[in-house]
């Protein structure tokens, strides 16, 4: 046990100044906060007419559609942001599901020690050597199976009871499951390397003369966990958080790619890129249905990276340089 | 070292037989059997159908069935495929993953150790700055993404390679770079990071006193110590690019392992999808094993302990 007070925060303390000056970083973080308030907003502003499947197939950009229409005449530009509130949001959710089992996780393994704290990363190990992405697919396949089945019942026993509108909104639903088991998915999948880090982080922190000072004062094991560890753990969970986001959406349209993930009418980027290499031939080229898909995700993917590393420069103090 | 090999071997084969479990029982107990988008028969010709591969009975019937003809190396007879073996299947088709990822590791680890080490003697010029953005970029770019550019680029609009298929080596340039592109830049950034490191101590100081010139020092006493991150790395690298090779073969139109596994998921094609998963898995514990083992080779100080 340490005989010298510790300070109280591990993180170096100008960890936000280190991040202020990042400027790839802030101008990453900007780029992100817009694209996610225009693929919520600018959806809602666009015309009916345009969202919904018409006979105009495959007209390149123009005036009309700004970035063309696809296969069933659909707006692209329509297409293109409900496919980033998707992605964003499967993204964002699946990696918060996982943050939360893997702080859980991460926690209780090194606040315990010993043979708890043993048996627990064990089964991390075990978990890591499992091809990931194969488990995501057959968890996916389960999973889709039952929800279809669930709202199938649920439509069954709304048409019995007479009533056609909620039967209608039921089957319409079916359309998005997809999404939820997704998010389900890759939630439980990714946060293995989330707990190995928090558990780290508590070994150290377990130590400090604050953890020993409130167990002196009578506080219990979990709220010492959440009062004092827990805001010391922040910004290295915001941290792979941020690394984890980029994961999760690049697993999400490859499997989307795959035509395992989500399917029409719902979109994604993974499952945009599909139509759009499906299309691609010689003689007459779709460039617009690949082309803007292709730059809205790497775009984002890199703004998520560079935020994710300036963070992890800001805050980790293990991390390289 | 041999009680090391021992104990890793029996932990392995624990892991595996976990995954192999796991496996069969989430494909068993999901909605939906092998046979149920043929067409629809009397449930007397499904039973039979379901007994003729071990399949009808409890779960725990078929389970211990599976894992008794596993251990008898016995990966069973695909559902869809008529007639096929699973380790028929995965004969004809593994081949074509691995030279496709053979070559891609060859491509990763070498173009990235180099990028790497000369982004890292040039550390702040626009050399050092070029290759990490480019790094971040390839990085951001899926497979999925940068392979119908490729072939955009290449094999549609200037001509210089075909636009799939497999067997000829210009058929194999593409897909290989489309699948070694990511994996360069995280060797390139790893290697950059390791090789700074290793440039500030002290026996590399030593070495530039002593008159070696940049390029010697580097050469012949800061890459061997510098390369050894980038070794733990390429193990679950070459499981990664020997396994992971499904995108690309979708997209390139190769008849690999990966399209394999994606349709036997979607077939429920039980024993194949268990036979590819337990490939992949030893595949991985594999090349974990050989990456320790190198490890002490290379670097005299490590001691093996399980």
């Amino acid at each position: 046990m340490p005989e010298a007070a510790a300070p109280a925060f591990i993180a170096r303390p100008d960890g936000w100044q280190v991040l202020k000056r990042n400027r790839p970083a802030l101008i990453a973080l900007g780029f992100l906060a817009v694209l996610s308030l225009i693929a919520m907003v600018v959806p809602m502003l666009l015309p009916e007419a345009l969202k919904l499947t018409s006979s105009e197939s495959f007209v390149p950009p123009s005036k009309a559609h700004f970035l063309g229409t696809d296969v069933n005449g659909q707006d692209m530009l329509y297409r293109l942001l409900s496919g980033a509130r998707v992605s964003l949001g499967v993204g964002l959710v699946g990696a918060l599901i996982s943050l939360g089992i893997g702080t859980l996780y991460g926690m209780i393994s090194g606040y315990a020690g010993g043979r708890i704290d043993g048996v627990m990363m064990r089964t991390v190990e075990v978990l890591q050597s499992v091809p990931r992405i194969l488990f995501i697919m057959i968890l996916i396949a389960a999973l889709d199976d039952y929800m279809k089945g669930w709202i199938d019942g649920w439509r069954l026993a709304a048409e019995k009871n007479g009533w056609t509108d909620l039967a209608k909104d039921v089957s319409k639903m079916k359309a998005y499951t997809k999404v939820l088991v997704m998010i389900v998915s890759l939630g439980l999948v990714e946060w293995l390397t989330m707990a190995r880090i928090v558990r780290g982080q508590v070994l150290v922190l377990r130590e400090m003369t604050f953890v020993t000072a409130s167990r002196a004062m009578g506080q219990s094991s979990w709220g010492v966990l959440r009062r004092h560890l827990l805001p010391n753990l922040s910004t290295i969970i915001l941290t792979y958080l941020t690394l984890t986001i980029p994961a999760v959406i690049l697993d999400e349209s490859f499997l989307s790619f795959l035509g395992l993930g989500i399917e029409d009418p719902a979109a994604s980027w993974g499952s945009l890129l599909k139509d759009g290499a499906q299309v691609i031939n010689p003689l007459e080229s779709k460039w617009w249905l690949l082309v803007f898909p292709a730059l809205l995700m790497a775009a984002s993917l890199l703004a998520l990276n560079f935020l994710g590393d300036g963070l992890r420069d800001a805050f980790d103090p293990k991390s390289g340089e | 070292m041999l009680p090391f090999l021992l104990r890793r071997t029996f932990s392995s084969v624990i892991v595996i037989f976990c995954v192999i479990s796991i496996t069969f029982v989430l494909a068993r107990i999901t909605p939906g059997g092998p046979f149920d988008t043929d067409k629809v028969v009397s449930d007397q010709v499904m039973k039979a159908k379901l007994a003729r591969y071990h399949l009808d009975g409890s779960p725990w019937s078929q389970y211990t069935a599976y894992v008794s003809a596993i251990i008898q190396c016995d990966l069973g007879v695909s559902t869809k495929y008529r007639d096929w073996r699973v380790s028929e299947l995965l004969r004809q088709k593994l081949p074509n993953s691995f030279v496709l990822g053979g070559l891609a590791f060859v491509i990763a680890s070498c173009a990235g150790v180099f990028l790497g080490a000369l982004a890292a003697m040039r550390k702040d010029t626009w050399i050092d700055h070029f290759a990490m953005f480019g790094s971040l970029l390839s990085i951001s770019i899926p497979s999925f993404i940068s392979g119908p550019f490729l072939i955009a680029i290449f094999a549609l609009w200037l001509g210089w390679l075909p636009v799939g298929g497999w067997g000829t080596v210009s058929q194999m340039v593409l897909p290989a770079i489309c699948l070694a592109a990511p994996y360069i830049a995280y060797v390139a950034r790893l290697m950059r990071n390791s090789l700074l490191d290793v440039l500030k101590s002290d026996f590399l100081r030593t070495a530039r006193a002593k008159g070696l010139s940049e390029t010697q020092a580097v050469a012949r006493h800061a890459f061997k110590v510098a390369i050894l991150p980038v070794i733990t790395f390429l193990g679950p690298l070459a499981a990664h690019l020997l396994t992971g090779s499904m995108i690309v073969e979708v997209v390139f139109n190769i008849s690999g392992a990966g399209m394999i596994f994606v349709n036997s998921i979607q077939n429920r094609d039980v024993f194949v999808l268990c036979g590819a998963v337990i490939v992949y898995c030893v595949l991985l514990v594999l090349f974990n094993l050989l990456v320790d083992v190198i490890y002490t080779l290379l670097d005299k100080r490590i001691k093996l302990y399980a």
